[in-house]
């Protein structure tokens, strides 16, 4: 990992937040014909309209008013919120926290429950596991988060009483509570994780234990078990990385939903309420942080890729 | 045409596929018809009836038929997916195919900028554009061509940026050929394969995604059946009545698995080199 490697990547990254503020200022302010009306909704007064143009600074052009709101933004002042009259910015970044919580230890579930299955299923390519593993991986990328999430709630809440069904309470306070309302909703993001996961893990360990290395390590005379963990197991992980962090984004839309339903005050539900309340700032913090936090953690898999993969040199 | 589609069901997987999508067209174009019950018809007596030879699938909350409203709700879930994702494929195609025969720095920027634009999460992208264009159906699905466009374009690109290339298009660059002619008379024709795989594939994100957005509340709006609004309905009914839920997630889901299996049995019949 060259520096003028890391310079360019942490270059692309700022362009992406960038043009990703531009598109959300664009959607959220500038498309509406009228910000102040669609905010306010058909019964304001003029008055109130006038009041909201004049806040907004609606009245002047479009790259003015993306520029001022991007300087705030960047001194870190998301605006006040038009529904709670308190500042965005804290809130959001409280949400995100929450959000991360649950994003990490779906990550982590996922991880342990998909790399050594899709490693048997390669293993034991077109036997039942392997079919029996590749039929769940289908159903798990055909399910919408939100049908999972109903499904295993009329399961493990409704039918089984073992879990509860909505509801956050921080593991900080009550680690076991917490824990115990988190897992629901980590479960139902897993399952499409795993699915994701499961099939490359198959696919990459089907494609290394094809290849020559592995074939001189077994002619070497080595113990097949020396061959799989030591030789074929750190090459099929590599692209992992890689499909963890673009599962982040899919991750983060899955997000919304599976808060909304299960009642986490995480950033997604904050977003949601934003859109239904039509609370403009909170919508572009929202929004833009989500984005934001994508384009990170993308750039620090590649970072991550770089620096395990030695044969990747990046000029 | 019939010696590719006759591969594609010797297939197992291409032959679920083409079953599958075979039974939600028939449900789409003739779901009224064969439907048992009006979709509205509401029957006092008959609420959250359980499946039985009365109503197949079981009843709702006003008693109206689960399997008549599915049927029905065909219509305005799957074509929705469908028009989404043609929306999206092509706009993609051509941003990707455009870059690609622009080449060097215009593509380069063009691709830096399509790759930020994905750092938006689909749905994230999709909430953003219905809030702005109000919520319903029409815009729903003018939302999600939006989100699928980015991830078009850079597949459409990586493949032209073979075709480009290609003697044939290096011959009508020497002809004099405008860039219009070149982009869709020589070099989408030559990417479409790939793109109609990966245009299947994501019908079956689209019926999701609709599905989310109307479960959400701003996509299709009640009384439209559609599936995704039904999951909503019945979750609150779901211990009383949970055929009401099970019976439209299974519709979503194997109508996402029937695109699914379609789009990976097509992959199998046009690239018969990669083998998995």
């Amino acid at each position: 990992m060259s520096l003028t490697w890391l310079a360019r990547r942490l270059m692309l990254m700022v362009y992406t937040v960038i043009v990703v503020s531009m598109l959300v200022f664009a959607i959220t302010q500038i498309l509406p014909a009228d910000a102040a009306q669609s905010l306010l909704g058909e019964n304001a007064t003029p008055e109130m309209l006038a009041a909201l143009r004049a806040k907004l600074g609606l009245g002047d052009p479009a790259w003015r008013q993306y520029l001022r709101w991007a300087g705030h933004v960047f001194a870190g002042d998301f605006g006040v919120s038009m529904r709670t009259s308190q500042p965005v910015g804290p809130d959001m970044l409280a949400a995100l926290s929450r959000s991360l919580l649950l994003a990490v230890s779906s990550i982590l579930v996922t991880l342990v429950v998909a790399v050594p299955l899709g490693v048997v299923a390669a293993l034991r390519q077109g036997r039942l596991a392997d079919t029996g593993v590749s039929l769940i991986a289908y159903l798990g990328v055909s399910l919408p988060e939100f049908v999972t999430a109903t499904l295993l709630a009329l399961l493990l809440a409704d039918t089984l009483h073992w879990l509860p069904a909505t509801g956050y309470v921080s593991p900080l306070e009550d680690f076991g509570s917490g824990i115990h309302h988190l897992a629901l909703p980590v479960l139902t993001i897993s399952v499409i994780l795993i699915a994701h996961v499961m099939r490359m893990m198959r696919s990459e360990t089907l494609d290394v234990l094809k290849s020559d290395y592995i074939r001189a390590a077994r002619l070497k005379g080595l113990p097949e078990r020396t061959v799989l963990f030591r030789h074929a197991l750190r090459n099929a992980l590599l692209p992992v990385v890689t499909i963890i962090a673009l599962d982040v984004g899919y991750l983060l839309g899955g997000i919304i939903v599976i808060e909304e339903i299960f009642a986490i005050p995480g950033i997604g539900r904050a977003l949601m309420v934003a859109i239904t309340t039509r609370d403009l700032p909170s919508i572009q913090a929202g929004a833009l942080i989500m984005a934001a936090t994508y384009a990170v953690t993308n750039t620090l898999a590649d970072m991550a890729y770089a620096l395990l993969d030695r044969r990747i040199r990046y000029d | 045409m019939t010696e590719l589609f006759i591969r594609l069901i010797r297939r197992p997987q291409g032959f679920v596929g083409v079953a599958l999508v075979a039974l939600v067209a028939v449900a789409c174009l003739f779901g009224p018809a064969l439907a048992p019950y009006a979709p509205e018809k509401i029957d006092f007596l008959g609420r959250f009836r359980a499946p039985g030879w009365q109503n197949w699938l079981g009843a709702d909350q006003f008693g109206r038929d689960i399997l008549s409203r599915l049927m029905v709700g065909a219509r305005s879930t799957v074509p929705m997916a469908l028009i989404a994702t043609f929306v999206g494929s092509a706009a993609g195609a051509i941003i990707g195919v455009g870059s690609a025969y622009l080449g060097g720095r215009t593509d380069e920027a063009i691709m830096r900028t399509n790759d930020a634009v994905m750092a938006i999460p689909g749905l994230l992208m999709a909430l953003l554009l219905v809030s702005t264009l109000g919520n319903g159906a029409g815009n729903a699905v003018v939302a999600i061509a939006v989100a699928f466009a980015p991830g078009m374009a850079r597949v459409a690109r990586s493949v032209a940026l073979n075709v480009r290339n290609q003697d044939y298009v290096k011959a009508a660059i020497a002809r004099g050929e405008g860039a219009g002619w070149i982009i869709f008379r020589e070099m989408l024709p030559n990417v479409m394969a790939p793109i109609v795989i990966e245009s299947t594939i994501r019908v079956s994100f689209a019926v999701m995604l609709f599905a989310t957005l109307s479960f959400l509340g701003v996509g299709a709006q009640p009384p439209a059946s559609e599936w995704g609004l039904m999951v909503a309905d019945a979750r609150q009914y779901m211990y009383q009545a949970p055929w009401g839920l099970i019976a439209p997630s299974v519709a979503i889901a194997l109508t996402a698995i029937a695109f699914n299996l379609l789009g990976d049995g097509l992959r199998d019949v046009l690239n018969p080199k990669d083998e998995r």
